[in-house]
C-alpha cells in the first residue's frame, strides 16, 4: 500500500511540475513580441493598469535574466501564492479573485459529480440484463452522454427558465440580496443553483449508467457468477457480488472523467452566468486578462490533483487487493 | 464520457483461427440494428455537410442575407439570427467543420496513442516505465484547461489547427488501453515466432500485433473522434474557437452571446446542439454495435 501511494504521489508531483512548466513556457516561447502584443491587445483604460501589466510581463519574461533564473522566479512567486494582479478586476490579486469564485464552482460540481455517480451506478446496475428497463436506460444514457454540456444547459434554461419561469436563468443569486449566511440568501442561491446543477448531473448520469450496465453484464458472464448460480445461489446474491466487483472500474472511471467534468462545469457556468471559475475564465478571455487565465489553469490542475488523490484513498478502501500489496489499482 | 471498457484479458480474435473472419463479421454487422442506425445517422449528417453547402452555392454562411430574427419558414428552413444570417447555411457549413475537427483530432490522438501504447506494451521494462509515466501525467492534466491556455495565447485561426491541438492532448486513455492489449498479446507463440525469425519491433507490432486488435483500434478511433468533437465545441463556446469560418460550437457561442435564449429564438440554439448530439450519439451507438459484432460474448442478449 505504501508503494501504491508513493507511486501515485510521484505522478502527481510530476504532473504539477509539468503543468507549471507548461504555464511558464507557453507565453515565453510564443512567436513574436508577447509583451507589447498583449498590452496592446488588452486595451486597458487605466494607464496604471497598463503599466502594471507591462512591468509584470517584463518581470515574468525577464529578458535580461537567463532562462533558468526566470523559471526559478516563476516558481518562487507561485510558492508565495503570488499569481499576479488581475487586469479584469484591477488591482485585485488573481489569487483572491479565484478564491472568491471557487465556492460556487465547488458547490456546483461536488454534488453534481457525486450524485450522478451514485444514481448512475444504481440505475445502470438495475437495468443490466433486464430487458424492459435496459431498452429505455440504454438509449437515454447514450443520448445524455452525447450531449454537449452547454447545450443541455441552454435547453433547460429555455424550457424550465425562460418558458416555464420556474427557475432564474442567470447569476448565482439575485442582485437585490446581500450575499451572506441569511436564510433568504441561501434559499435564493439554491434557487439559482438548481438548473446548472441539473444540467451537469444529467449529462454525467448517462455515462455512469451505461458504464455500470456494461460492467455488470461483464461480471454476470464470469465464471464465479456461473458457479454461484450452479450452486443455486439466489439471483440477488449473485448480483450483489457482481455489483461490488463492477464498482471498482467505476471508481477509476471517476478519476479519468474529472477533466471532462471540470470542462462541463466551466461551460455550464458560462450559460447561466454563474459566478464561478467558468465565468471568470470567459471574462479573462474577453478582457485578455492572462494572469487570471493562467491562475485559473493552475487552480484547476491543483483541484484535479487533489480530487485524484482522494479517489486513490477511496480505491484503497474499496479494493482490498491494494492494501495487501497484491495488485489492483491502475498505476 | 468516452472510455472503452477495460480490455478483456485475451483478445477474442487471436483464439482458434476462424475460416473467414471478415465474412463472419460482415454477416453480423448487417444484422445489427445498433450499428445500422448509428452508421446511417452519421452518413446522413456527413452527406448534409458535404452536399448542403454546394447546393447553397458555397457562399459565406456568415453573410447577412435575410430578415432579422425570423422564425423557420419555407425560405429559411432554420430561421435567421438577430443579424439576418441564415441558420441553415451556418448549420451545413458547421457540420463540415465539426466532422473535420473530429477526423483531425481523432486521427492525431490515435496515432500518438498507438505509438506510445505499442512501444510501451511491447518493449516493457524501462521504456514502458517512462512512457507509462508520461501517459499518466498527461492523463491527469485536464485537456480543456491546457487547450484554454494554448488557444488564448496562440489564437487558433483554422479548424485544422484546433484539431491538431486537441489531438495532441487527448491521447492518454487510448494509449493506456492499447498498452494493456499489447501486453496480453506479446507473449503469444506467433509473436515469439516472428521475433525468432528476426523481425524488428515495428514490423512485429504492425504485422503481428496490430492486426489482432484491429477491431479494438477502430472502436478506439471512433471514441477519440467523438471526444474531439465535444472538446472542440466546448472551446468554441468559451470563445476560443477558430477565428475564421463557422462551426456548430461557434453557432452556440454566438447564440449565447447575443441572448437568443432571452429572446426566445430557439431555432438559433437548438439545431447546432442537436447536430453535435446526433453525431456523437450515433458514433457511440455504432460503437456498441461494433462491439457486439466483434465480440461473440455480447451477441446473444
Amino acid at each position: 500500500m505504501r508503494r501504491y501511494f508513493a507511486r501515485k504521489l510521484l505522478i502527481y508531483a510530476l504532473t504539477f511540475v509539468v503543468a507549471v512548466t507548461v504555464n511558464w513556457m507557453i507565453p515565453r516561447f510564443m512567436p513574436g513580441d508577447p509583451v507589447s502584443a498583449m498590452v496592446a491587445r488588452a486595451r486597458v483604460s487605466q494607464p496604471e493598469a497598463a503599466e502594471a501589466m507591462r512591468s509584470y510581463y517584463n518581470n515574468l519574461f525577464g529578458f535580461d535574466e537567463p532562462l533558468w533564473q526566470q523559471y526559478l522566479h516563476f516558481w518562487g512567486a507561485l510558492v508565495r501564492g503570488d499569481f499576479g494582479i488581475s487586469i479584469f478586476v484591477f488591482p485585485t490579486p488573481v489569487g483572491d479573485v479565484l478564491l472568491d469564485a471557487l465556492p460556487y464552482t465547488l458547490g456546483l460540481m461536488i454534488p453534481a459529480v457525486l450524485l450522478s455517480w451514485f444514481v448512475g451506478n444504481w440505475i445502470g446496475a438495475l437495468s443490466a440484463r433486464r430487458k424492459v428497463l435496459d431498452n429505455t436506460v440504454l438509449p437515454a444514457g447514450y443520448l445524455l452522454t452525447a450531449m454537449p454540456y452547454m447545450w443541455i444547459a441552454v435547453i433547460l434554461a429555455w424550457a424550465l427558465g425562460a418558458k416555464a419561469g420556474w427557475f432564474p436563468i442567470s447569476g448565482g443569486y439575485s442582485l437585490d440580496i446581500q450575499p451572506g449566511w441569511s436564510a433568504a440568501f441561501v434559499l435564493d442561491a439554491l434557487h439559482h443553483w438548481v438548473l446548472p446543477f441539473l444540467s451537469l448531473f444529467l449529462v454525467a448520469l448517462g455515462g455512469w449508467a451505461i458504464g455500470m450496465r456494461n460492467m455488470i453484464i461483464y461480471e454476470l458472464e464470469s465464471d464465479y457468477a456461473s458457479y454461484l448460480s450452479a450452486l443455486g445461489a439466489p439471483q440477488r446474491l449473485i448480483r450483489r457480488y457482481a455489483f461490488r466487483n463492477a464498482v471498482l472500474p467505476q471508481v477509476t472511471g471517476l478519476a479519468l472523467q474529472l477533466g471532462v467534468l471540470v470542462a462541463g462545469a466551466l461551460v455550464t457556468e458560462i450559460v447561466f452566468a454563474y459566478p464561478g471559475l467558468g465565468s471568470l475564465i470567459l471574462a479573462a478571455i474577453q478582457n485578455q486578462d492572462f494572469f487570471l487565465l493562467q491562475g485559473a489553469f493552475l487552480f484547476i490542475v491543483i483541484g484535479v490533483l487533489i480530487a485524484n488523490f482522494l479517489i486513490d484513498i477511496v480505491y484503497v478502501v474499496v479494493d482490498p487487493r491494494t492494501r495487501t500489496g497484491m495488485a489492483g489499482g491502475t498505476s | 464520457m468516452s472510455t472503452l471498457p477495460d480490455p478483456a484479458p485475451e483478445a477474442p480474435s487471436a483464439e482458434a483461427p476462424v475460416a473467414e473472419p471478415g465474412r463472419e463479421s460482415l454477416h453480423y454487422a448487417v444484422r445489427n440494428p445498433k450499428l445500422i442506425i448509428g452508421v446511417s445517422l452519421v452518413a446522413i449528417l456527413l452527406a448534409v455537410g458535404a452536399i448542403g453547402p454546394v447546393l447553397l452555392g458555397d457562399g459565406n454562411p456568415n453573410e447577412y442575407v435575410g430578415p432579422q430574427a425570423a422564425a423557420p419558414d419555407g425560405t429559411y428552413w432554420m430561421g435567421t439570427t438577430t443579424f439576418g444570417q441564415d441558420v441553415y447555411a451556418q448549420f451545413v457549413h458547421g457540420l463540415r467543420a465539426t466532422f473535420l475537427v473530429g477526423v483531425v483530432g481523432g486521427a492525431i490522438a490515435a496515432v500518438i496513442a498507438m505509438l506510445v501504447g505499442f512501444l510501451a506494451g511491447y518493449r516493457g521494462g524501462v521504456t514502458d516505465e517512462i512512457l507509462n509515466m508520461l501517459t499518466n501525467v498527461v492523463l491527469v492534466i485536464p485537456a480543456l484547461a491546457v487547450l484554454l491556455i494554448i488557444n488564448a495565447y496562440m489564437g487558433v485561426r483554422s479548424v485544422a489547427v484546433q484539431g491538431l491541438f486537441i489531438g495532441l492532448t487527448s491521447w492518454p486513455w487510448a494509449a493506456r488501453a492499447i498498452r494493456a492489449q499489447t501486453f496480453s498479446l506479446r507473449t503469444r507463440e506467433f509473436v515469439d515466432l516472428a521475433r525468432l525469425s528476426g523481425s524488428g519491433t515495428w514490423r512485429i507490432v504492425f504485422r503481428e500485433i496490430a492486426p489482432n486488435m484491429s477491431s479494438y483500434l477502430f472502436m478506439m478511433f471512433i471514441l477519440l473522434f467523438g471526444g474531439s468533437i465535444l472538446i472542440a465545441s466546448s472551446l468554441d463556446f468559451i470563445g476560443l474557437g477558430p477565428t475564421e469560418g463557422v462551426s456548430l460550437g461557434l453557432m452556440l457561442q454566438s447564440a449565447q452571446q447575443w441572448s437568443a435564449l432571452q429572446l426566445g429564438m430557439w431555432w438559433w440554439f437548438v439545431p447546432p446542439g442537436a447536430g453535435i448530439t446526433a453525431i456523437v450519439g450515433a458514433l457511440y451507438v455504432a460503437n456498441v454495435g461494433l462491439d457486439e459484432v466483434f465480440n461473440p460474448k455480447l451477441r446473444e442478449s
